[in-house]
């Protein structure tokens, strides 16, 4: 089976090549049948990866351990959910997966646009395959998921602890599919500069391409934040760690580029910007792939060092190189048809918006590579942490909620004072009302804090005003009941009214955002069973230990878990018992850290115990104290040494078993002092339901119109202008 | 291999429409007006654009599309 994973890797290279030089040549001398053939191959490569993925599958799946990626990343024990994700915790495993969710999506926009944009298209097909390609090659000749073990081993090492976690089964899933749909718009932007025809084409038969990228890899870093939050165990959802910033790079040039391509669509403005955009946003989501991959960075994310650096550096540098002769190159083509009519309009806020989102970008991408950039400079390598971040995404966060607020009010061309005066009134209310309520519950002295709520309530104003007008006009022309008419209002207008949804979305994780940074408690404390101590509001007891063990289908040990029972109370009141625990998976190295220590000293993990509330979470991690069990786990380790070979297998087995169960039962019934990690947040909550808020409102954008209602909306304005065109 | 080779199989096909991709983008630039109008008229129903300033718009988005379709004309 690995022969024939890799003879597929090898055949869908080989198509991909063939596809590039197919396409290359029929878009050259205008040859249909070598276009087609090239756009085919691309179908074929989605054929072969789909069937070199589900080999990997399977081998997970019947726990194959002659696969030296089944063995060191999977294991009998493994749970059958994780062993599907185990497949994409491999670095091999992950580019297999970035390789075929490149060919599917490539393949589907292919397929749609197989009628359109015919002198685009070909050198599309050849970027795409390219990217294809190059991924293959990597599969085939430095990274392979198909080696074969030349000692089968009888057990694999598992899956890595840490990624035993719901959202890491679609976390990886989701980044990549971001990163690879954010390809398309990438190779049709190539494909229309090499052609010189950057009209309003390309973007219309991508823009969805480039919607569902954006919202993917925001799903994608948005699941992850969740990850670091339930699984880490230090109480935040982001750390500014550089794999996590290398995902919001593209993520914020691509949130750029979605806006200021409406100026390009409707207009013919921002041609050069939004090239730039586009190509930047591509050659980022490789940056991210390659950074995740490379180890040149310290990251938690990272699959370490390894031999990707000099192909994904080559990549990445041929990516810049052509897309600034490209947009160079092209720049007579790519001068604005239009101006602007005045700075009080929609496309002003829209050019306000960019700038603000490409100096977040700036600010992100310097404090990543900062370490990169000081060492070869200085020759030391230095770290900025999230104080310096903070310093600076703050004050442009807090500009883009606002004029994300600001932007739907105002209208397209020109707006008039008095018009913006009227639609300000309510959004400005609401956000005037919001700061006197934080200086009224004392909580002013937080200004960024304060800032951020008024910026919020500033754009919750804006939306519902947006709603309640955009309804009254719907019941004004069709005299609807209110909620059919909000409903019909959505469907006709689907891109403004999701649009806005979003916005309201990201106000709300912003507002989740900053409170939760602003107003936190967090402590780190030792207690002992029966001591109480106090966060926030909150009188938290730790009443007692608590000791598991967890045992596979097999019965073997899989982990021991020590835990504790927290009684947590409010003003007296109870408000939650959790039980936060730490877990302990097994070591394979006997050899250095014992018979029975192997047991404590392997891979660990936290369970969090968790209270949340849409209000305020209260968040608790215990780090139990092994230490002091030590000097007993020493002991028996020497007596298992001298008496383990006299015994069977079963024997040692039970034997090591019942000596864990019984010092796992000995910490549950007199446990050391451990310490315990308590945070109280309050709002986190919303920065969940405001992600679930722009999830929503990102999937109504992108839904297509119905055909009859997009037929009558289009007929009514033809018709309009039919009537020009009578009298002219 | 056979799918990908299929379009060879059929002979090099007539060469494309001189003037396919630039009705392409016409119609784009169409469609995009006419969505252009109507957002302007959703502009004007939900009171961000007084009476005076959308029949002005109007007139000369119209204007515009009537240029595009003039043009589509022209390629026919």
């Amino acid at each position: 089976m690995p022969t024939l994973g890799r003879a597929l890797i090898l055949l869908a290279l080989a198509v991909a090549l063939y596809g590039i030089g197919a396409a290359l040549v029929g878009g050259w001398r205008g040859r249909r049948d070598l276009v087609d053939s090239g756009r085919r191959s691309v179908y074929a490569m989605a054929v072969l990866t789909s069937a070199a993925f589900l080999l990997l599958e399977l081998a997970f799946l019947r726990d194959d351990f002659s696969w030296e990626v089944v063995s060191t990343h999977s294991s009998t024990t493994t749970p059958l959910f994780y062993k599907v994700a185990a497949a994409w915790s491999s670095q091999e495993g992950s580019l297999l997966l970035w390789v075929w969710l490149l060919s599917l999506w490539s393949s589907l926009v292919l397929f749609l646009t197989r009628k359109r944009l015919r002198d685009v298209v070909p050198y599309a097909t050849a970027v795409l395959l390219g990217f294809g390609a190059f991924f293959c090659a990597l599969l085939a000749f430095l990274e392979s998921p198909f080696t074969v073990l030349a000692a089968v081993p009888q057990e694999g090492t598992g899956l890595n602890p840490l990624l035993r976690h719901p959202s890491m089964m679609i976390h990886p899933p989701m980044l990549y599919s971001g990163y690879t749909l954010f390809a398309v718009p990438f190779a049709f932007a190539v494909g229309a500069l090499i052609r010189r025809r950057v009209d309003a084409d390309w973007i219309a038969a991508t823009r969805r391409f480039g919607l569902g990228a954006w919202l993917l890899l925001g799903t994608g870093i948005l699941l992850g934040a969740r990850w670091s939050y339930a699984e880490l165990g230090w109480g935040g959802y982001w750390a500014w760690d550089p794999v996590e910033n290398a995902s919001l790079l593209p993520w914020l040039t691509g949130t750029a580029f979605l806006h200021s391509v409406m100026l390009q669509e409707k207009r013919g403005m921002l041609k050069m910007w939004n090239a730039s955009l586009v190509l930047a946003t591509g050659t980022l989501c490789i940056l991210g792939t390659f950074l995740v991959r490379s180890g040149v960075l310290d990251s938690i994310h990272a699959f370490g060092a390894s031999t990707l650096g000099v192909p994904f550096v080559s990549l990445i540098g041929l990516m810049i190189a052509g897309s600034v002769a490209l947009v160079v190159s092209r720049r007579d083509t790519l001068r604005s048809e239009h101006r602007l009519d005045s700075l009080l309009s929609r496309e002003a806020m829209f050019v306000g918006n960019n700038i603000v989102l490409v100096g977040l970008a700036f600010v992100v991408f310097w404090g990543t590579f900062f370490p990169l950039i000081a060492e070869a400079l200085t020759g030391d390598r230095k770290s900025v942490g999230p104080p310096w971040f903070d310093k600076y995404t703050v004050p442009l966060a807090l500009v883009l909620v606002l004029l994300s607020g600001i932007g739907p009010v105002i209208a397209w061309r020109r707006a008039t004072w008095r018009n913006a005066r009227r639609a300000f009134a309510v959004p400005v209310g609401s956000a005037l009302v919001t700061v006197v309520g934080c200086v009224a519950f004392g909580i002013a002295e937080h200004v960024s804090a304060t800032l951020m709520f008024a910026a919020a309530a500033f754009v919750i104003g804006t939306v519902a005003q947006e709603f309640w007008r955009g309804t009254g006009a719907r019941r004004a022309m069709t005299g609807e009941a209110a909620p059919l008419a909000v409903i019909t209002l959505v469907r006709r207008n689907r891109r403004r009214y999701g649009g806005y949804l979003v916005h309201l979305g990201i106000a709300l994780l912003f507002v989740g955002v900053a409170a939760s940074t602003a107003f936190q408690d967090e402590r780190d404390v030792r207690l002992s069973p029966g001591q109480t101590t106090r966060i926030g509001d909150y009188d938290v007891k730790y009443v007692r230990a608590t000791g598991g063990l967890d045992f596979d289908a097999g019965g073997r040990l899989e982990k021991i878990d020590l835990g504790a029972v927290l009684d947590v109370r409010r003003d007296g009141e109870p408000v939650a018992v959790l039980r936060p625990s730490y877990g302990l998976y097994p070591s394979r190295d006997v050899q250095n850290l014992g018979p029975l220590g192997r047991f404590f000293e392997g891979e660990t993990t936290s369970e969090i115990g968790l209270k949340a509330g849409v209000l305020r979470d209260v968040w608790t991690a215990v780090s139990p104290d092994t230490q002091a069990l030590r000097p007993i786990v020493e002991k028996g380790d020497k007596a298992f040494m001298a008496d383990l070979p006299k015994m069977s297998p079963e024997q040692a087995s039970t034997s090591l078993t019942l000596a864990v169960t019984a010092l796992t039962q000995r910490y549950a019934r007199r446990p050391p002092p451990a310490t315990f990690r308590l945070i109280t947040s309050p709002m986190v909550a919303w920065i969940w339901i405001g992600a679930l808020i722009t999830f929503g409102g990102g999937i109504i954008a992108l839904w297509p119109a119905p055909d009859a209602a997009r037929r009558r909306a289009s007929a009514r304005a033809a018709a309009r202008v039919a009537q020009d065109l009578g009298r002219a | 291999m056979w799918i990908v080779g299929t379009p060879l199989r059929a002979g090099p096909q007539a060469a494309e429409d001189a003037h396919a991709s630039e009705r392409e983008g016409l119609e784009a630039a169409r469609d995009a007006k006419y969505r252009e109008i109507r957002e302007l008229e959703m502009d004007h129903r939900t009171g961000k654009l007084s009476d005076e300033d959308f029949r002005a718009l109007d007139r000369q988005l119209r204007a515009e599309a009537v240029a595009i379709l003039r043009e589509l004309d022209g390629l026919h």
